[in-house]
């Protein structure tokens, strides 16, 4: 079966984000970008998928600005076979993305969808749900084990209360958590290599989706600071901060 | 302006998240709850006494057993023909089934909202809680998942909503349960406990961690809470992890062992009351956000603070 991954290009995660002094949004000029982490995750899984001999062809899709082909070349060095730029410099938000994504689909005829759970940038975590709903395809979220057959998949999901598991019929929706898997490097040979795969570059236009955003941003602020407090020298002056809490007898 | 509740249960009781999510959905309108589920009568009586809810629409079919987004968003985006908004706790539930419903009715949902300035402006965190958005609707219908430390929890008790039968729907066919691997404990639940006990790598081993936070937390009758480096160390289960990737808590008092304070673990736990940290390393972040500190080994630390308390 064929797989499509979904890869989105934000801001380095070891990068500490700085607000805009216009309250605007946050700063990304001259921050270092990178592949959004749990999507990475998600192009891990489907080339462990295709070395199992379940997927066939690995296809990598990215909506964004025209450096989001260096985060699609990232997934072909991982092992993607070919890739998809949608190219905007529009932030596109989650609804106007699974719309697009699921134009693809509806083209590329994947037997699976894998999406990291949420971006680190905009932390919505509703990309994969809504593409599952616009195909009216199962989705199995934040999943820390998927396992794959010809015609169905069984994703164990990471849920406040433990590891719930569900059976989907395939095609469905994969997203990523965490636990997953840990993403490969990319060797030297395979970035080389990744340069002369074929990507394709399209517009939302070519998908007929309007990109308008829903939401407006009003503004964009620091978050509170908390004040550091007191340091107390023994267990016993703890003992006696934390019975002055309330919360010990 | 009428709104519709998502009540999250596990068929035995109503969870806690859902309190809140009454609370945020109050500031909006008039506030109706949608237990959806299989065999749910007595959730839905629950429901029906939860204060600020005026009316309790229940679906009840075998298909609706162990919240399948596909089958249960169908019921709810057609329900949303009579509301002008939808309300979800922003919990692994409401987060797996909003944005479902949301496609489903073509409207952009507003994820984690933390504050509703007006009926169609709310506040949310981005950037893993480094930035805070604010963020302008222009759908006719709105579509918000809210995060429950966020909001009072509405009471349990006081409330006298008339119950409803609505269409269960069809089963869409497609998805199963097949099995549900629950962390048992005898704790209080991570997102409701007053007091949480959370510990870190340095703790060395799963053995270490527990036989010294165990006892600490019985004590204090606390929720135990781990860094998502213990929880990648094996120390703890993965629903331990505290962090913007795990669960995002806000107790009364919140007691950091062995934690050295990364900013992803900072953000799921920065808005609890009173933060205390106990950590060998001065220099730790931790310390920077704490209103109680400790400098010392936590290996002699933990079991004396146990027995003084």
């Amino acid at each position: 079966m064929k797989l499509l991954v979904a890869v989105k290009r934000v801001i380095d995660f070891n990068v500490k984000p700085r607000v805009k002094m216009d309250g605007s949004g946050v700063d990304l000029a001259n921050v270092k970008m990178s592949m959004n982490p749990f999507d990475e995750i998600a192009v891990e899984e489907a080339i462990r998928l295709k070395e199992k001999g379940v997927a066939t062809e690995i296809v990598a899709v990215s909506i964004g600005p025209a450096k989001a082909q260096e985060t699609l070349r990232t997934a072909l060095a991982m092992g993607a076979d070919r890739a998809i730029l949608v190219q905007t410099d529009e932030e596109v938000e989650p609804l106007a993305v699974a719309k697009i994504l699921a134009k693809i689909a509806e083209e590329e005829q994947p037997g699976m969808i894998i999406l990291g759970k949420q971006a680190i940038d905009d932390d919505n975590n509703a990309t994969g749900q809504m593409l599952a709903a616009l195909l009216g395809w199962p989705q199995g979220t934040f999943a820390s084990k998927v396992e794959a057959a010809s015609d169905n998949v069984t994703v164990t999901r990471e849920v406040d209360g433990g590891l719930e598991t569900v059976k989907l019929k395939l095609p469905a929706v994969v997203t990523t958590d965490l636990r997953l898997n840990e993403p490969r490097y990319a060797s030297l040979p395979n970035i080389m290599k990744a340069k002369s795969k074929p990507l394709a570059t399209k517009s939302p236009g070519d998908y007929g989706v309007d990109i308008a955003r829903r939401l407006e941003i009003v503004r964009v602020t620091e978050p509170p600071k908390r004040q550091a407090g007191i340091k107390v020298g023994s267990v016993d002056e703890l003992v006696d901060r934390l019975k002055g809490l309330g919360i010990a007898k | 302006m009428s709104v519709l509740v998502l009540v999250e249960h596990d068929a035995k009781s109503i969870k806690d998240a859902t309190l809140a999510a009454v609370t945020a959905a109050g500031k909006l309108g008039d506030v109706h709850a949608l237990v959806a589920g299989s065999n749910v009568g007595a959730i839905a009586d629950a429901a029906a006494k939860i204060a600020g809810v005026a009316k309790v629409l229940v679906a009840d079919a075998l298909h609706l057993d162990h919240e399948l987004a596909e089958n249960i968003a169908p019921v709810a985006a057609k329900l949303m023909d009579g509301y002008d908004a939808f309300v979800a706790p922003a919990t692994t539930f409401g987060k797996n089934i909003a944005p479902r419903i949301a496609a489903l009715i073509d409207v952009m949902q507003v994820s984690d909202v933390i504050g509703i300035e007006y009926a169609n402006t709310f506040v949310r965190p981005i950037y893993a809680g480094n930035a805070i958005a604010t963020v302008k609707s222009s759908d006719a219908k709105k579509v918000i998942t809210v995060r429950g430390t966020a909001f009072e929890k509405a009471p349990a008790e006081g409330g006298s909503a008339q119950v409803e039968k609505v269409d269960a729907g069809a089963s869409a066919g497609n998805s199963e349960f097949v099995s549900m691997d629950a962390s048992e404990s005898e704790r209080p639940e991570l997102t409701s406990a007053k007091v949480i006990v959370s510990g870190g790598r340095a703790f060395g081993s799963s053995e270490q961690f527990h036989a010294l936070l165990d006892p600490l937390a019985d004590k204090l009758g606390a929720a135990v809470g781990a860094s998502r480096a213990a929880v990648d160390a094996g120390y703890a289960p993965n629903d331990y992890q505290v962090g913007q990737t795990g669960k995002i808590v806000a107790p009364e008092v919140y007691i950091a062992i062995g934690i050295s304070g990364a900013i992803q673990h900072l953000a799921g736990m920065k808005d609890s009351k009173v933060i205390v940290a106990i950590n060998k390393d001065e220099e730790a972040p931790i310390f920077q956000v704490a209103d109680i500190g400790l400098v010392g080994d936590l290996f002699k630390i933990v079991p004396e603070l146990t027995e003084k308390l």
